[in-house]
């Protein structure tokens, strides 16, 4: 699926690159530590998580995701929008928490895709 | 004769604003030399934890890339305070890292792991109060793609 039909569907307000919402999303990762989502995440995953200053975008950069969902309402830092900007990293807000984020993204057919180990 | 590449980029003590600029361009390097995604992933994956290391805990440091038909190879330097225990400092969830520096999501005790986890072949030499080198290779299939 699309980025748009995430936007449309958990009515996320996008922060950054709104021109790139036809990126095709394969799957998702939830989780606050960044060395986690180095370890874990997978080219093309939409991102769940609640950290919103600027090494967010460079760990999007690096693992080719498809963009970013940040959760409970929180604001991007300043510092960290202008450098989405720079590298074309989608950044939305849903003004639900992860669970709840993680839950409907589910639904909507998403899959982590990720064994142990 | 073997055809080499090799690179250095300089990495900056506590600027947090410039992680992961190293490790990007390890990544756009070898995506332009054409290795496999794989061999990417892992190289890059290497080269941003021995990075932010680098940015959370030292003065400055170093990161060299080279690469051969057989390997790449990553090793970084930084003047800094040194690692006590390195078998402490391997264990997964150990961490010394400082509340601010947690609370961005890093010091997780997950660095030195995922170097490992992601290198055919690892050394790590400190010296307490001096620096610390970490030297890791990930090694490459003939004809560059993985088996």
């Amino acid at each position: 699926m699309k980025l748009r039909e995430i936007v449309e569907s958990l009515g996320l307000e996008v922060k950054c690159c709104g021109d790139r919402l036809d990126r095709e999303v394969t799957g998702a990762y939830a989780s606050d530590l960044l060395s986690d989502v180095m370890a874990k995440s997978k080219a093309g995953d939409v991102w769940i998580t609640l950290q919103t200053h600027m090494n967010i975008i460079a760990v999007a950069a690096l693992n080719d995701l498809a963009g970013i969902i940040l959760v409970n309402g929180r604001e991007p830092e300043e510092a960290t929008l202008k450098k989405a900007e720079d590298e074309g990293i989608v950044i939305m807000v849903s003004k639900e928490p992860t669970f709840e984020v993680a839950g409907k993204l589910y639904e909507m057919g998403l899959r982590g895709g990720h064994g142990a180990g | 004769m073997h055809a080499v590449y090799q690179e250095s980029f300089h990495i900056e003590g506590g600027d947090f604003s410039r992680a992961g600029a190293a490790a990007s361009r390890v990544k756009q390097i070898l995506k332009e030399i054409g290795l496999d995604s794989s061999y990417v992933k892992r190289a890059v994956v290497i080269a941003y934890e021995a990075e932010i290391n680098v940015v959370s805990y030292a003065t400055r440091g170093k990161m060299t890339l080279t690469v051969s038909p057989a390997k790449i190879d990553i090793t970084v330097e930084d003047v800094g305070p040194g690692i006590e225990d390195i078998e402490l400092a391997m264990q997964e969830g150990y961490s010394t890292a400082s509340d601010w520096i947690r609370e961005m999501g890093f010091g997780a005790g997950m660095g030195l792991p995922n170097i490992k986890k992601n290198s055919d072949f690892l050394e790590i030499e400190s010296e307490v109060g001096v620096g610390t080198r970490v030297h890791a290779e990930v090694h490459l299939a003939k004809g560059g793609r993985p088996s």
